[in-house]
């Protein structure tokens, strides 16, 4: 059973007008097994959240806490952080040039078991989960990135979902730019992960389109730093119809 | 010769003074006195060769056997041509498919030294040439390598040398009609390094692929100046150079020109350098040229790149549990990875990586 508790957390970022703060106290506990939808307009904060949970260098911590079963996330590495068991799928995955898709899941693999897998076991794991997800096995061999389409992205960051198996799994946008076949494939993808794990799933999007295929436990809506409403799986259902306005003008 | 181009003006014979375009970017106080006239070099060999020769011949014979190909208005080439009394002449074969490289290695030349290599793979062979140089050397040096029609060659020259050598070379390629010359030049060692690696063609239908890989650390100065000239129709060029910085006063110059004369109608060519600075305090200088003097061309590009290390790769790599030194190393290593895999040689791939590795840790990042 695993515990990420966000307290009062407060985060901003250096603008040329100083320490701009986007993050203006969010509360929030995911435990094992739970999904939460996080929605709410652009601009709201969503994606700091994420950013800041998974370390970015360019937000900075102002006050409150994160920790994942009591210990400090935000005392650690970025790199300590994923082998503590968080992962963020990106919204905008980086290019790595000259840095292979297979030497990259594999290396990321031994840095977060603790181990290499056995190379003929790590073969069979990634071929399956490649099919799973209808990536082309030639895509090991390419640049991390580079040069993939939206979709290939996102379908990308699900196949690490998948053999890096986290505690607590960020998924940031993972649905935009996404057609309906797609966003079918990435979302059985992580039904696959929340079936064969106890992963807990923060997920956060600006549409409820991916709620219809990953159904949440709990909604929570974001606006101005700050969780504004929560409730179970007909929040969503009311933001469909109603939008953010309210939020945004209130 | 066009009287006219920019490009070949440059070229002036003078003793140096820094004040010259070709020279302005290296300092003369480190080249050991080569470009002075007063300067006492000896003519030397000290590439040598050993193992068995089938297909091709590595020979010492009198300069005058092999008189200079090529123009050049260099200084230091036109010292080496007036000091070199014997020259190593390599010889490929005609029709010759030479299948191990021909290793040619040099290390730690006791004086300051002169020489001049002529390479000539004949028509219609197939060969793999690699110089490498080792330990402390004062090197002025000519390699002139000339392509008969329908020649293929590979030649790769490595500067692994101590961190007091210098070397100030030029790498000469004429092509031969139909002919193909990949070369692979690494600079990785050194006090100061200054090459010349140029390309001219003798017939239509040449192909010249220029790869270059160079790695600077504190005081060291790599210098490249790719010259092609484009002198005849139908011919083809890539150049593609890759550099990493590190450390105070870590320097690099490279130069790409490319001219393409009036008569060289249906060139194809491209040239691109990237840098990639890892720390503050290091240099480097990117200056791509391409004087065209016809329309009537397949292509011709360039591109130029000088940059700071990317911390959004890095973070990217650490999102997924990668330490920070593992996932420097894999950024810088997949930096220089879509020249290296290009080499055609796996051994010459995997001793670059592990030097990269070295000078990486080395540097402390």
């Amino acid at each position: 059973m695993t515990k990420l508790v966000i307290k009062d957390l407060k985060v901003g970022v250096e603008t040329d007008s100083g320490m701009t703060e986007i993050l203006k106290g969010v509360d929030l506990t995911v435990n094992s097994g739970e999904t939460h939808a996080i929605m709410g307009p652009n601009g709201s904060g969503k994606s700091t959240l994420a950013y800041s949970i998974a370390g970015h260098p360019k937000y900075t911590i102002l006050g409150g806490s994160v920790t994942l079963d009591g210990a400090d996330i935000l005392d650690m590495s970025v790199d300590e952080r994923a082998k503590a068991g968080l992962f963020l799928a990106m919204q905008y995955p980086v290019e790595v040039p000259g840095v292979s898709v297979a030497n990259f899941l594999r290396t990321a693999a031994t840095a977060i078991r603790g181990e290499a897998p056995k190379l003929r076991e790590w073969v069979g794991e990634m071929k399956n989960a490649m099919s799973s997800l209808n990536i082309d096995p030639a895509f090991g061999e390419r640049s991390v990135n580079e040069g993939f389409s939206g979709g290939e992205k996102k379908r990308h960051e699900i196949l690490q979902l998948e053999l890096l198996r986290p505690k607590i799994a960020i998924l940031d946008e993972t649905d935009s730019g996404l057609d309906i076949d797609a966003l079918r494939i990435v979302s059985e993808g992580v039904n696959r992960v929340r079936e064969a794990s106890d992963v807990g799933v923060l997920l956060i999007t600006h549409y409820t389109r991916i709620l219809k295929y990953i159904k949440p436990d709990f909604v929570h809506v974001f606006a101005k730093g700050r969780i504004v409403e929560e409730g179970g799986p007909e929040l969503a259902e009311k933001l469909e119809e109603k939008g953010y306005a309210d939020y945004v003008n209130a | 010769m066009s009287i006219n181009s920019n490009l070949l003006e440059r070229h002036d014979s003078l003793e140096p003074t820094g004040r010259e375009e070709k020279w302005r970017f290296t300092p003369l106080k480190r080249l050991g006195g080569l470009h002075l006239n007063a300067t006492e070099v000896r003519s030397n060999t000290s590439t040598i060769f050993s193992g068995p020769s089938e297909g091709f011949s590595v020979r010492v014979v009198p300069a005058s056997e092999v008189s200079p190909r090529s123009q050049s208005d260099d200084v230091i080439v036109a010292r080496v041509r007036e000091t070199v009394r014997d020259c190593t002449l390599v010889e490929v074969n005609r029709d010759a498919q030479v299948k191990d490289p021909i290793m040619l290695s040099r290390k730690n030349l006791g004086s300051a030294e002169f020489s001049r290599t002529v390479v000539v793979a004949k028509s219609h062979s197939q060969a793999t040439i690699i110089i490498e140089s080792f330990g402390s050397a004062i090197l002025g040096e000519e390699i002139e390598i000339l392509l008969e029609p329908g020649a293929k060659l590979d030649f790769i020259s490595l500067q692994e040398w101590e961190n007091d050598a210098i070397h100030l070379g030029r790498h000469h390629a004429i092509l031969g009609k139909d002919s193909e010359f990949n070369s692979v030049t690494i600079s990785v060692g050194g006090s100061l390094v200054r090459l010349l690696p140029s390309v001219e063609y003798d017939g239509p239908g040449g192909s010249a692929n220029l790869l270059g890989v160079y790695f600077a650390t504190s005081g060291q100065h790599l210098e490249h100046r790719v010259f092609i000239d484009h002198n005849v129709g139908h011919a083809k060029s890539r150049v593609n150079y890759k550099g990493a910085l590190a450390g105070e006063d870590a320097r690099t110059v490279w130069f790409g020109d490319v001219y393409i004369r009036k008569e060289a109608e249906g060139t194809d060519t491209y040239e691109m350098n990237r840098n990639l600075l890892l720390t503050d305090g290091a240099r480097a200088d990117s200056v791509p040229n391409l004087e065209i003097e016809t329309g009537k061309i397949a292509g011709a590009g360039h591109a130029s790149t000088t940059g700071r290390f990317d911390e959004e790769h890095l973070f990217y790599l650490m999102s997924r549990g990668i330490a920070e030194d593992d996932a420097r190393r894999l950024v810088i290593r997949g930096f220089f990875a879509e020249v290296i895999n290009e080499i055609p040689v796996e051994g010459i791939r995997d001793r670059l990586m592990k030097r990269i590795d070295d000078e990486l840790v080395r540097v402390g990042r």
